[in-house]
């Protein structure tokens, strides 16, 4: 008898007195609760998404085309003397178009090892989508996003979300629209712990700068 | 163990620790009632969180198959595992297999439940604990007292003590001249573990959800510990309890919802890694090397000790929609004067105290007394996101363990005796039942009784004493309520002696 034939004759013996007419899944469980918590325009989920984005301490711009965007981005890598960026394969080479050669940039390579990623400063990425009532970014591996490794070991994390299109309200329209069997990363602010004595502290494995361009003319 | 009331004896005399569980529970406590008073849906999610959790466990045989196929599917290997023991062995052979002598961990209950550590420490396998209360615990030599904070009993000056003096010997030790801020602890832990995080080759984790349909587990973290361990190593395997498993990919929009606001009270906790099998970051027909993301091999341990037996009781089994937020500690009377050592378990407070008598049986000392280890106040049910009646089973228990009766360990029907220590309550039940059916002797009694009170004490003695040591023995009136409706006739003449003082 192998431990599955054991385990699942236990929950069969356990399970006796379940009749085998039971009601099916789609009929047991009458979703009551709200897709969405209240009524908002895209502008204002927009906002909101910005509101509690910085909530959790991760700092949000905003930027309307991308030659601004890349200008942007640019001052933040220069303003942290950041010397290296990961740019993942399919990022928009536009957005890094305004960052000088004295940025060297690394790509999202299978054969790094973890210890050269620990020498890059900074990371750019965009993402799979946000969701506004809880500040949350989710990173799908998508080509402008890269594997999940890279957007965790480097310190400092400029994401990009283009607004309106990848921003939805609440969560049940997130994970309707992500797709299960990708490697997801949900992101909500900087690396944080409530460990000693329950006192949230912002920043510790994970990146400890989190930095949001809201790309996009809302 | 001692049984719950010694070990809780000790514990509230510590004021230390008093203090520090007070300061963490009420900080706490407010920011959860703020956090759930943001979602207006509450209780639909509630209701939907219990219903998506009993439809999966009274489906157990179904789900569990259904995890195995999608998980293989996806490239992960899934072991099933009866017992601590066998889950143990399963887990030292598959490190042992990949020539590793140490791996780093991801926070888990189930891996802290079978003793893992100390079963893989000796086969010389050593587990660097990464989330950073299980690493202020595992440097302390501790044990956990929180689900959820397993360090919850230190405070911040205990902490950088222990941080000064132990993390030399576990590798990069302490800055000097290390202070009690938080912020400057947590970096030290930051540093401390990165290089461990840098050359791990084996990660270990536990899920916080298994999907059924697609073969997802979900780990949801703050710290990036955990996406460090999930994601690193080239060699992850899962520790994940039977009842972790939930049917469909839209059931994670409930508890994605209510975990974290119950346990962390934030909208949304920092970090959610969510993982199937092997992933490739392209799509699933591509197996080309380079789009591979996160560790080539994949090993899924289907964790049951003792969760089959507790899936056989009719009132117990509900202890398994348990989602390990941790909120019915931190609002527990109880827990809070007593902390999370006097349980006795890994699982405190009250969750605990329903959960470890089920998954161990009440044979020990501490798994009997657990059951009482309540005020039956009712907060815990209040606040669970899958409305758990802990106050419910704990009365269930407590029926067990004083009466005995049939329950399952390991499968099989056994049928317990009543516990030892509850004699004295017995046979004065059965002496109040036959009192009770015999009218002439009821009156007698109470006649006496009635006569003979300014003779009793104000405590009772032998077994009586712990319970009026707690209580005031009720008054006894001047005369029995039946002599004095006679006398009076209900209440309508005055039988000529005021009876009623």
């Amino acid at each position: 008898m192998s431990s599955r034939d054991v385990i699942l004759g236990r929950v069969r013996r356990a399970l006796a007195d379940v009749p085998p007419d039971e009601t099916p899944y789609e009929r047991a469980l009458p979703r009551t609760y709200l897709r969405e918590h209240g009524e908002r325009s895209v502008a204002q989920t927009v906002e909101l998404l910005a509101e509690n984005l910085a909530d959790y301490r991760a700092v949000v711009h905003r930027c309307a085309t991308v030659p601004e965007l890349s200008a942007l981005i640019a001052g933040l890598l220069a303003g942290r003397g950041a010397r290296s960026v990961l740019v993942p394969p399919g990022l928009d080479e536009a957005w890094l178009a305004g960052t000088g050669a004295d940025v060297t940039r690394v790509a999202d390579r299978a054969e790094s090892t973890a210890a050269e990623l620990d020498r890059v400063d900074s990371v750019v990425t965009g993402c799979a989508v946000a969701i506004a009532e809880t500040g949350t970014l989710v990173l799908d591996g998508s080509p402008d996003q890269g594997r999940r490794r890279i957007t965790l070991i480097p310190d400092h994390h400029i994401c990009v979300v283009r607004v309106p299109d990848q921003v939805v309200g609440s969560v049940p329209q997130a994970v309707e629209r992500l797709a299960p069997r990708r490697p997801l990363t949900w992101i909500s602010g900087p690396s944080a712990t409530s460990d000693i004595e329950l006192d949230r502290v912002e920043g510790v494995h994970g990146p400890r700068t989190l930095e949001v361009v809201l790309l996009g003319g809302v | 163990m001692p049984a719950f009331p010694k070990a809780a004896h000790d514990a509230v005399r510590d004021t230390t620790l008093r203090g520090n569980l007070r300061h963490a529970t009420h900080t706490i406590r407010a920011k959860r009632a703020h956090a759930v008073a943001e979602v207006s849906d509450w209780a639909e999610l509630r209701e939907a969180g219990k219903r998506i959790k009993d439809h999966t466990l009274r489906h157990l045989d179904r789900y569990l198959v259904q995890v195995e196929e999608a998980v293989t599917a996806a490239g992960g290997v899934v072991h099933w595992a009866a017992d601590a023991d066998e889950a143990n062995r399963i887990v030292a052979e598959l490190v042992r297999a990949t020539g590793e002598s140490e791996v780093v961990k991801v926070k888990s209950m189930a891996t802290q439940e079978i003793g893992l550590n100390e079963a893989l420490e000796a086969e010389g396998i050593h587990a660097y604990e990464t989330d950073l209360a299980e690493l202020i615990v595992q440097l302390g030599r501790d044990r956990p007292s929180h689900i959820l904070v397993p360090a919850i009993h230190r405070n911040r000056g205990e902490i950088r003590d222990i941080f000064a003096r132990e993390m030399g010997e576990w590798g990069r030790p302490a800055p000097e001249g290390l202070t009690d801020s938080p912020a400057e602890l947590a970096e030290a832990a930051r540093l401390h573990l990165r290089e461990k995080f840098l050359r791990a080759k084996v990660g270990i984790s536990g899920a916080n959800f298994v999907v059924a349909e697609t073969g997802t587990l979900v780990v949801v973290e703050s710290e990036g510990n955990g996406r460090m361990c999930l994601t690193l190593p080239e060699t992850l395997i899962s520790v994940v309890g039977i009842e972790k498993i939930v049917p469909t990919w839209q059931d994670l929009e409930v508890f994605l919802q209510t975990l974290p606001r119950s346990s962390t009270a934030e909208r949304m906790n920092p970090y959610t890694s969510m993982w199937t099998g092997t992933t490739n970051s392209e799509s699933d027909s591509d197996s080309d090397s380079d789009s591979a993301d996160g560790p080539k091999n994949f090993h899924l341990v289907l964790l049951d000790n003792g969760r089959t037996d507790t899936l056989a009781d009719e009132v117990g089994w509900q202890a398994l929609r348990c989602i390990r937020c941790s909120a019915c500690l931190n609002v527990c009377p109880v827990y809070e004067r007593a902390g999370g050592h006097a349980y006795g378990s890994v699982y405190p407070g009250p969750i605990g105290a329903i959960l470890s008598p089920q998954l161990r049986g009440t044979e020990s000392e501490i798994d009997a007394s657990l059951p009482y280890a309540s005020s039956l106040c009712g907060a815990c049910y209040e606040v669970c996101p899958v409305a758990i009646d802990i106050p419910e089973v704990l009365v269930h228990l407590r029926e067990r363990v004083a009466q005995g009766g049939t329950v399952t360990r390991e499968g099989a029907k056994v049928v317990l005796k009543p516990a030892k220590g509850h004699a004295a309550e017995r046979a004065a039940m059965r002496a109040a039942r036959w009192a009770f059916s015999r009218p002439g002797v009821l009156r007698a009694g109470q006649r006496l009784a009635s006569r003979t009170r300014r003779l009793h004490p104000r405590t009772l003695p032998g077994p009586g004493r712990a319970w009026s040591g707690s209580r005031d023995l009720p008054p006894v009136p001047a005369e029995p309520f039946r002599d004095w409706w006679q006398r009076t006739n209900g209440g309508k003449t005055d039988g000529g002696k005021g009876g009623a003082e």
